[in-house]
């Protein structure tokens, strides 16, 4: 079985604030073969992502496959809102990187 | 009126200057309308509760400056909302003042200014508590308590299109809104010029971050958005810059929990249906869109509270073992502090750079720490010089930590500088809430004023 990094595969990987409570994770890619075959892996679900992150399932509000956009989007519940002390990412712009390195199973 | 024509040139006016040329491009289109949002909560509660700015005086009247001029050149009307990054009072007051002195600066003619405030009072907020009508958390917040408004320094309403469309109604040239929802300020001229909800608060959507529906990226340039009965079409100003069916359907995901549905003051926009089409080489047109109108007119609350007074310490750490041991060294510094002011009434926050600072506990790697560490030290407390202290101790005890095992003995850290530096006020997010309100203008009043006359009664 051939595998591709997720950051190899995609054009774009970042995440963002959505409000002062959540970071949302957006996934996009260029042309929907790319965008099927993440999609056909499973490699990025609910239960994977939480398990990546570390957290429980519960904390992901919004797990969407975006079919207009080739992209696959989640948010989760911050365990503190934003630019509370200690925060380190206010902006939560540099919460995706561990997306990066996900190995994607090709079937083709 | 057929078709409506709006640009926007920043997505956070002030936050960085817009890019002058392709604003030029758009102000050369001939649009109706001038708009932009100056405001966003990314910026953390500091700047609500102190009530200040996260951006330069100097690139704020930078846009202004561009917009207002280019508005009057064209006699067509301006609009801005969330004035100031919080659109707090102050901030409305404060950009009200600063087109004022544009417009004496460039002797423009007369022009008419209306402004809105978002500000709410805390006993207004308490009375719908009181009165059983639950002020109720967004995202997994429990519904406002008394004692989490008490810890509430300032609150202000995000507005919808309302104050926007009856200060238009007032024939006004410039509107400077308090905090408003992004898309407002622009679905609300075209309500106002009669299209409908859908397209108008998609107009709204798409049209809030700029460039940013756009690409390549390239932030802080031009768009223009056109309205129709039926369509909405935006196209990129910036001479390399396209948008494409990809970057308009990928901006409804943009800072936003989910890609299909934005809550705005009295309804839904549901952008599921969604269909784009390339209409031309620069244009995408998107059609599909529906509003599905709200039962109740709900509106948002932001609210920041202060936390105390805040120094930040820093310290560096290159010893293998103390590296692998770094928590050990926190918990002496902590003890420490507990061992002056004892356990209660102030707080110390570390964020371990080179292991998990950034993620903290979603940090996949927190147990492969880089070779060298950073450990930035935040300590809060009630007064400046408590907080120095606590500050001071947190960090510069990391130095005299007692690892059983650690070979140098003459100090565990490294230090940049050898002093803690003073930050802001901590404060943090302690409302994002819905109220209920009858009447969708009573939070936000209204005030209108005619600028340039030869005896400038106003100004």
């Amino acid at each position: 079985m051939t595998t591709m990094k997720l950051s190899d595969l995609a054009k774009t990987i970042r995440s963002k604030n959505a409000g002062t409570d959540k970071i949302t994770f957006d996934v996009i890619f260029r042309e929907a073969a790319a965008y099927e075959q993440v999609k056909r892996s499973r490699a990025l679900t609910r239960q994977s992502v939480s398990q990546l992150l570390k957290i429980n399932p519960n904390r992901i509000t919004d797990f969407v496959e975006y079919d207009p956009a080739y992209a696959i989007k989640f948010t989760i519940l911050r365990d503190r809102p934003s630019g509370s002390a200690g925060d380190g990412d206010i902006f939560g712009a540099q919460q995706y990187a561990p997306l990066l390195d996900v190995e994607i199973e090709l079937d083709n | 009126m057929k078709s409506l024509k709006i640009i926007c040139p920043n997505g956070h006016l002030g936050f960085a200057p817009l890019k002058v040329e392709s604003f030029r491009l758009g102000v050369a289109a001939k649009p109706d309308y001038i708009a932009a949002d100056s405001g966003s909560d990314d910026i953390g509660p500091v700047p609500l509760g102190t009530d200040t700015c996260a951006s330069p005086a100097a690139w704020q009247e930078h846009d202004l400056e561009h917009m207002l001029l280019a508005a009057r050149e064209l006699g067509v009307p301006m609009l801005i909302g969330s004035a100031g990054d919080t659109g707090t009072n102050s901030r409305v007051d404060m950009y009200v003042e600063m087109i004022r002195k544009i417009a004496r600066r460039h002797d423009l003619p007369p022009f008419r200014i209306g402004w809105f405030y978002s500000e709410v009072d805390r006993e207004l907020v308490r009375a719908q508590i009181s009165s059983g009508h639950a002020v109720a958390g967004l995202d997994a917040r429990p519904d406002l308590t008394e004692d989490e408004l008490d810890a509430t320094t300032r609150v202000v309403a995000m507005a919808g299109v309302h104050p926007f469309v009856e200060l238009l109604a007032q024939d006004c040239d410039v509107i400077i809104g308090g905090r408003s929802s992004d898309s407002a300020i622009f679905a609300a001229p075209a309500l106002f010029h009669g299209f409908p909800e859908a397209q108008a608060y998609y107009l709204g959507k798409v049209l809030e971050c700029a460039s940013f529906c756009a690409e390549p990226y390239g932030a802080k340039e031009t768009v223009l958005g056109e309205i129709t009965n039926d369509w909405v079409e935006v196209t990129a100003m910036h001479p390399g810059q396209r948008c494409t069916v990809a970057s308009v359907a990928g901006h409804a995901m943009y800072e936003r929990s989910n890609p299909y549905h934005e809550y705005v003051a009295g309804g839904l926009l549901d952008m599921t249906d969604c269909h784009y089409q390339q209409v031309s080489e620069k244009t995408t047109r998107v059609t599909g869109m529906r509003f599905v109108p709200a039962t109740e007119l709900r509106v948002k609350l932001e609210g920041s509270g202060k936390v105390g007074e805040r120094f930040v310490g820093m310290a560096g750490i290159r010893d293998p073992y103390t590296i692998a041991n770094v928590d050990e060294v926190i918990a002496w510094s902590r003890a420490q502090v507990v061992e002056r002011f004892g356990p209660e009434g102030w707080e110390l926050h570390y964020n371990v750079f080179g292991r998990d600072g950034i993620m903290g506990p979603l940090e996949p790697l927190r147990d492969q720490p880089g070779h060298e560490l950073l450990v930035v030290v935040q300590g809060l407390a009630p007064t400046r010089e408590m907080a120095e202290e606590v500050t001071m101790t947190g960090t510069r005890q990391l130095f005299y930590a007692r690892l059983p095992d650690v070979k140098g003995t003459a100090g565990g850290v490294s230090f940049v500088l050898d002093e803690v530096l003073p930050a802001s006020p901590a404060h943090r997010w302690t409302l994002n809430h819905t109220m209920r309100i009858d009447n969708p203008l009573s939070l936000f009043p209204t005030q209108t004023a005619t600028i340039g006359e030869a005896a400038t009664s106003d100004a």
